[in-house]
């Protein structure tokens, strides 16, 4: 037996006596996601415990540095952990902006200090993080962003607006991208500052969407001071961290719609619209639009394996996460359109306890995101035109 | 074991690659058409094919071969796909070598592997009848007479079939017309008595043919493994088939992808290179992510076939699917962004269209595959 082997087997064992039956089951509402913070509440007991066992375990990140409180596996092991994760449909026990965005940047750009200062409590849970990039009049155009960042002693004051700030009125800290050079040209006058959202002057205004949630919200910077030595990176030079930070977001949404455990679609499909005689979905042109579905699921995701194993041989196209995003969004646009139309008028349902308040529908809408957030899918075909296919004037 | 090519396989594609760019580019393959070569590919190639061990690739080294898999066939395939080059590659090295070696006995083994490997006999296999790819729709029968069997019946669409030394044909020796159980593989002798195979020149111009069966004697030692219990065998060697067609299918999208690439930028247009169109730059990247995704669904398809065999069904078929879509959208957007000269018989883009055609009906096209997918998941 191999000592991955062994690794495995251990991982199994302790995943099967540690993650709680109920961390184990699909996950449907907003809730059922431990987000952490300063004002984290529990949906239940089970999901403290299992968020405790894993932090404790110091898997929450596994392949983080031992040094800064990840796991410190190396990327076999650790895919060993997310395989045996997933084969036993366990919940991840933290989900958060600092894990799937800011805690890469932090490593690669941040300071010793700044390391260790941020990553420890991202990886307990203890600070939540939100990300300030678009503006009102800077979304796809973001190097034009506006929010100014001026010097003052050995601190900047930041003034200006920021839009679809995720979680900003529940976050603790911010990562934020500000101009602290208006005579550079856009790329080059930008710095990714870090600070508290406590600080005076910071306000934060949920926007209402279609899905009649609010996960956005408007922030707004009013005379904000932030210590000059929280600049991540080299000051004016915050876009290469901006566009460091987007290559994960955009791995992270392009994998979104096969979060967690589902049950099978054609399992949902068979229940809402029966089958013909020959067990096939009775609606023939249904049937088709979901096998056609997942042959391109399926394909995506050994796409994606082949991506990550792309980057550990040295393969990897730095720009191929554009082209993973785009197709990613696109793909759970599909997926969502899909459970509407198995559904039927089952999954109109706004309001009621059957429909857990409207769950499919609003998770329909809220899928219409997807390929907007973290740059367009014409964002993404741009990048891809310029910089894989190296076409003129792209 | 990951997703991309290892080191010796990396090998293995350039050392293909270069040998077929070098020999056999699409000049080759035109001058073939357009003499009408009466066997349709280079004998001569072929014997270079020999000698760097691409024929016998899947032949166990016991009887000749270099026993190497799927994913290695279809690395040699994907070469193929980039030039178009008419070999009989597809027929006897990788079907009727994979059927003789998954149901040959030692002794059928022993006669046809080595020839097979080394190139000096050419297998093809006899499966569709009809126009669409329905493997257990066999109606050929073959009745018990004497100690052997008389084959009555037609087979269409059979790759190969004409320069074949070695025919592997699908009959019916019991049960109803679409019944998988009661199918039975023969070797058959394409000489022999009542067999007549009449050349069809496809759409492409590669090689395929019609052949009929009448009072056609083949003995008892003519079966290829068990009498009845045929389809397992075929659908086996058809994933396979299926998943080296999907590679070549890969190479002759990403071949015309590349070359519409490299098009859109030095044709120029209202004073502009046509590639700086945002219009053209989404289509052309949106075909790029298809393939990409594609790429790496057969490669999967390839690696299950040789690490987890009984389990690879759905994955061929979401390959095969895949590669279906992409290579048509790849030849379509191709000949589009063309323009007029994409129409012209004297410009390669359109021999590309005409491959891919035949390729997606070869074993079953995208909807066949996606249906599969629905079946084998139950709805």
């Amino acid at each position: 037996m191999t000592d991955l082997e062994g690794f495995r087997r251990e991982t199994r064992d302790w995943l099967e006596k540690n993650c709680p039956p109920e961390m184990r089951r699909p996950m449907v509402v907003e809730s059922d996601t431990f987000w952490g913070g300063r004002n984290a509440t529990y949906q239940s007991d089970a999901q403290r415990v299992w968020f405790e066992r894993m932090r404790d375990k110091k898997w929450i990140v596994p392949h983080w540095p031992a040094e800064y409180g990840g796991g410190g596996l190396d990327p076999e092991r650790a895919k060993v952990v997310r395989e045996e994760m997933a084969a036993i449909n366990a919940r991840p026990p933290l989900r958060s902006f600092g894990i799937m965005m800011l805690g890469p940047a932090l490593l690669k750009f941040g300071t010793e200090e700044q390391k260790r200062e941020h990553i420890p409590k991202i990886l307990s849970g203890e600070i939540r993080w939100c990300q300030g990039y678009s503006e009102p009049n800077s979304g796809s155009d973001l190097a034009s962003l506006q929010t100014r960042a001026d010097l003052d002693g050995d601190h900047y004051v930041v003034n200006g607006q920021k839009i679809w700030t995720s979680y900003a009125n529940k976050a603790d800290w911010i990562f934020c991208l500000t101009r602290t050079d208006f005579s550079a040209k856009k790329h080059e006058g930008i710095t990714f500052l870090l600070f508290d959202m406590t600080t005076p002057g910071v306000t934060t205004k949920p926007i209402l969407l279609i899905s009649g949630y609010s996960p956005f919200c408007e922030t707004f910077f009013d005379n904000v001071r932030v210590p000059k030595k929280n600049a991540l990176g080299t000051v004016n030079k915050g876009w290469d961290v901006a566009k460091y930070v987007l290559q994960f977001e955009r791995d992270s949404i392009s994998g979104i719609g096969d979060r967690g455990a589902k049950r099978a679609m054609s399992e949902i499909a068979l229940n809402s619209v029966g089958a013909n005689e020959k067990g096939h979905l009775a609606d023939p042109l249904l049937r088709s639009q979901l096998a056609n579905f997942e042959v391109d699921e399926v394909a995506f995701q050994f796409a994606s394996e082949r991506a990550s194993d792309q980057v550990k041989t040295g393969q990897a196209h730095p720009a191929f996460s554009s082209a993973m995003k785009y197709y990613g969004s696109e793909l759970n646009k599909r997926r969502h359109e899909l459970f509407m139309s198995m559904g039927g008028s089952d999954a109109l349902e706004w309001e009621s306890e059957r429909s857990q308040n409207g769950q499919t529908a609003r998770t329909w809408l809220r899928t219409k995101a997807n390929s907007i957030e973290g740059g367009t899918s014409e964002v993404m075909l741009g990048i891809v035109a310029k910089r894989i296919l190296n076409l003129p004037g792209a | 074991m990951a997703l991309v090519l290892n080191e010796e396989q990396t090998l293995l594609r350039d050392s293909a690659r270069s040998l077929i760019s070098d020999k056999a580019p699409v000049s080759h393959f035109r001058a073939l058409r357009d003499s009408k070569d009466k066997d349709g590919f280079s004998r001569d190639l072929w014997k270079t094919f020999s000698e760097m061990g691409f024929t016998g690739l899947l032949v166990p080294e016991e009887f000749g071969g270099s026993g190497l898999g799927c994913v290695e066939a279809g690395i040699v395939a994907e070469e193929i796909g980039h030039t178009l080059l008419p070999s009989p590659f597809l027929a006897s090295s990788v079907l009727a070598a994979s059927a003789l070696q998954r149901a040959g006995s030692k002794a059928q083994k022993a006669e046809y592997l080595p020839k097979i490997a080394d190139g000096s006999a050419i297998g093809s296999l006899a499966v569709d009848e009809g126009g669409k790819h329905r493997p257990h729709a066999i109606t050929l029968k073959a009745v018990r007479s004497g100690n052997g069997f008389k084959l009555n019946g037609a087979k269409a669409f059979v790759v190969d079939g004409h320069v074949a030394d070695i025919l592997i044909v699908a009959a019916r020796t019991a049960g109803a017309d679409d019944d998988p159980k009661g199918i039975t593989l023969f070797l058959v002798d394409p000489r022999a008595k009542g067999v007549q195979i009449e050349r069809t020149i496809m759409v492409d111009a590669h090689n395929a043919a019609r052949i009929a069966f009448k009072d056609t004697e083949v003995t008892a030692d003519n079966v290829l493994g068990e009498l009845d219990q045929g389809s397992a065998v075929l659908d086996g060697v058809l994933n396979i088939g299926r998943a080296v067609v999907a590679s070549e299918m890969l190479g002759a999208g990403d071949e015309a992808f590349s070359r519409t690439v490299q098009y859109l930028k030095e044709r120029k247009q209202f004073g502009k290179l046509i590639g700086e169109f945002q219009a053209l730059q989404h289509r052309i990247s949106h075909l790029y992510v298809e393939l990409e995704i594609t790429r790496a669904a057969v490669l999967k398809a390839l690696q299950m076939l040789d690490e987890d065999f009984d389990n690879a069904a759905p994955i061929v078929s979401v390959a095969k699917a895949r590669a279906g879509t992409t290579g048509t959208l790849a030849v379509q957007e191709g000949l589009q962004m063309h323009g007029g000269i994409g129409m012209t018989d004297q410009f390669d883009i359109g021999l590309f269209m005409k491959r891919m055609r035949v390729c997606q009906e070869l074993f079953g096209d995208s909807n066949f595959h996606a249906n599969r997918v629905a079946e084998l998941r139950a709805y």
